[in-house]
């Protein structure tokens, strides 16, 4: 049977191969350079602010980074679906497993092989990009401009062991959907759509949950003011960012001006209004411009004054605890579909 | 085992839903047979033969195959070859891949008999198994069968597809390895004809339901269809059975079962 399995799986596994294995010796071939380019720019601007370094070398490689990261995220849902769902339907769509299932053999252990072998195909597959792209992207996950930090929905699902458990998870879905609809493109076309969704949701719904987020309030400050505005009439306007001081790279679930009172500052489409003098005061114009110092002198008086930015946030230290909450998710998942598929085979198919 | 029983069905039904395919089926074919499984489409041929295999369960009614419960295990499947409506083959595989396959699934495979076969049959082992005419594949599809010796084989409208040729060549081959095999066959076809040259034994299905089921010999000595004018079914002499009538305006057409021979030819 293990033959068999692999007469069949061949050649998707070669052109699958044909795929990855040039991406891997990419990457295995840049991946030194660039940490060596990362090492030595850090070097030489540091003690002091890295931020301009870390800017320019993140967005000279952006689009490397954004390539190799959407092939971690696809590559689970293209197991799911043209390894997961022709795996069985296939075979029920051309009459073969009546062939196959006549052989002296159950049904219980063709499932098993088949489940098995392409299975860790699928979550090797996924594997192998995911730590590849984890090692090749490290300098460019620690100088990441926000939005695209690890513990950011997008760059997340693409880095660590989570990519594993999406595999295992797509492929056996499409097995199952296979099983059940009996036709290989209503299972593909029915694996991605639940599989998609759910890759939707999981960061918007659910992720977020996993572990309670903390909820803090900070001082302003320019690591979590994105704007500060004063419109020709009324009060100057402070948007806030999703970042919060002191917590790099955490996972900002929502972040807003608070007024000194605690409650959420009236704000427009400019931003959050702050009651404090422009007219006098540290927010006055001053008479000597001087880049950075007037802000910053500025954004002491409004905390002074009582305003902070609430926010909630997943610090960056969970990123491995989520990795693994998740993964194991994904995996109970993964379990309970391939239970239904032994029942659907045994009991329900011919 | 010559004799006995490969097959006892005892009040055998299968639903589909609320759809009975099969209903109160109570059978004993006896072994070293080529038993001819007939009716018309739907009639629960399929369903009959997909029991005896073990691809389902029963829904009332019990079935016991070469003395084993179906799909009991491997040692079960091993007993049992099954030829499935189509002959499905797959397409990507050449013909020494099928070998293969029945080889490495097979503890009982005779690989001798699976290559002296295709060679007889003048396959190519390299061909793709897609490629194949429908009476080539058939013809591999019963050579997988036959080379897992099997002690039953079960064959499920195996010529339908077939044009005539290769239905009178398929059929004629598999005579001559129920005879040198040593197999009881069971042989399902909703054309009477494919059956008449090659079948010793006879089931009927009609509706879901078992008409008949005998020697084809003994069926054909008690069954008579008289033609005569048009008269009243139930006035027919004692010990006559009347299987169906049929009536014009001036003729009866009536098929009756009797082991007496038949007085009143009109």
């Amino acid at each position: 049977m293990i033959w068999l399995t692999w007469r069949q799986f061949r050649d998707s596994a070669a052109m699958t191969s044909a795929a990855l294995v040039p991406l891997a010796a990419v990457l295995a071939l840049t991946g030194p350079g660039l940490a060596s380019d990362y090492a030595t720019g850090l070097a030489s601007c540091a003690p002091a602010d890295c931020v301009r370094f870390f800017d320019r070398f993140f967005e000279a490689h952006q689009g490397a980074f954004m390539a190799v990261t959407v092939v971690v995220l696809v590559v689970p849902g293209l197991v799911g679906l043209f390894w997961g769902a022709p795996l069985i339907a296939r075979e029920l769509e051309s009459g073969t497993h009546l062939l196959v299932w006549n052989q002296s053999m159950t049904r219980t252990r063709w499932l098993a092989v088949k489940l098995t072998l392409t299975g860790l195909a699928a979550v090797s597959a996924a594997g192998l990009c995911s730590l590849m792209v984890t090692w090749w992207s490290a300098p460019l996950d620690r100088s990441a401009t926000p939005g695209f930090a690890l513990m950011d929905p997008a760059v997340f699902a693409a880095r660590g062991i989570v990519p594993l458990g999406y595999a295992a998870f797509a492929f056996v879905l499409g097995v199952a959907m296979g099983t059940l609809m009996r036709r290989t493109l209503p299972a593909m076309a029915v694996t991605l759509a639940i599989f998609a969704a759910l890759q939707v949701a999981m960061p918007l719904l659910i992720r977020p949950h996993l572990l309670p987020p903390v909820s803090a309030a900070f001082e302003l400050d320019p690591a979590n003011v994105g704007n500060f505005g004063v419109p020709p009439d009324g009060s100057p306007r402070v948007s806030v960012d999703q970042a919060v001081p002191g917590h790099p790279g955490a996972w900002v679930l929502s972040s807003r001006l608070i007024d000194p009172s605690g409650r959420p500052a009236e704000t427009d489409a400019a931003g959050a209004a702050v009651q404090v003098s422009v007219t006098s005061g540290p927010c006055a114009p001053p008479e000597v411009p001087e880049a950075g110092r007037s802000l910053r002198v500025c954004l002491d008086e409004i905390n002074r004054l009582g305003y902070r930015q609430a926010a909630t946030y997943q610090p960056f230290e969970r990123f491995w605890a989520f990795q693994w909450i998740e993964t194991g998710i994904y995996a109970v998942l993964t379990l309970g579909l391939t239970g239904f598929c032994f029942w659907r085979v045994r009991r329900r198919v011919p | 085992m010559n004799g006995t029983a490969v097959l006892q069905a005892r009040g055998l039904g299968r639903k589909y839903g609320r759809r009975w395919a099969l209903r109160d089926c109570t059978l004993d074919l006896p072994a070293g047979h080529v038993v001819g499984l007939v009716g018309p489409n739907g009639a629960g041929k399929t369903t009959l033969l997909k029991l005896a295999a073990g691809w389902l369960a029963p829904s009332s009614g019990g079935i016991s195959v070469l003395g084993g419960s179906p799909a009991g295990g491997p040692a079960q499947l091993a007993k049992i070859g099954f030829v499935a409506q189509d002959t499905p083959v797959y397409p990507g595989l050449t013909v020494a891949d099928h070998l293969r396959l029945g080889a490495r699934l097979n503890p009982g495979w005779d690989a001798a008999l699976a290559r002296e076969r295709i060679a007889r049959l003048d396959l190519d082992p390299a061909h793709r198994a897609g490629k194949l005419s429908g009476g080539q594949r058939a013809q591999l599809a019963l050579t997988l069968g036959l080379a897992k010796r099997p002690r039953l084989l079960l064959l499920d409208e195996p010529v339908a597809a077939l044009d005539p040729l290769a239905r009178r060549e398929f059929l004629q081959t598999l005579m001559e390895a129920v005879a040198e095999l040593d197999l009881s066959v069971v042989l399902s076809s909703h054309l009477v004809s494919d059956l008449e040259r090659t079948c010793d034994h006879l089931i009927v299905l009609v509706d879901s339901r078992l008409q008949v089921a005998g020697e084809v010999d003994d069926l054909l000595a008690t069954h008579h269809r008289l033609t005569g004018p048009r008269r009243d079914p139930g006035r027919l002499p004692a010990g006559q059975d009347v299987v169906s009538a049929h009536h014009t305006d001036r003729q009866s057409t009536i098929i009756v079962r009797t082991d007496t021979p038949i007085l009143d030819p009109a």
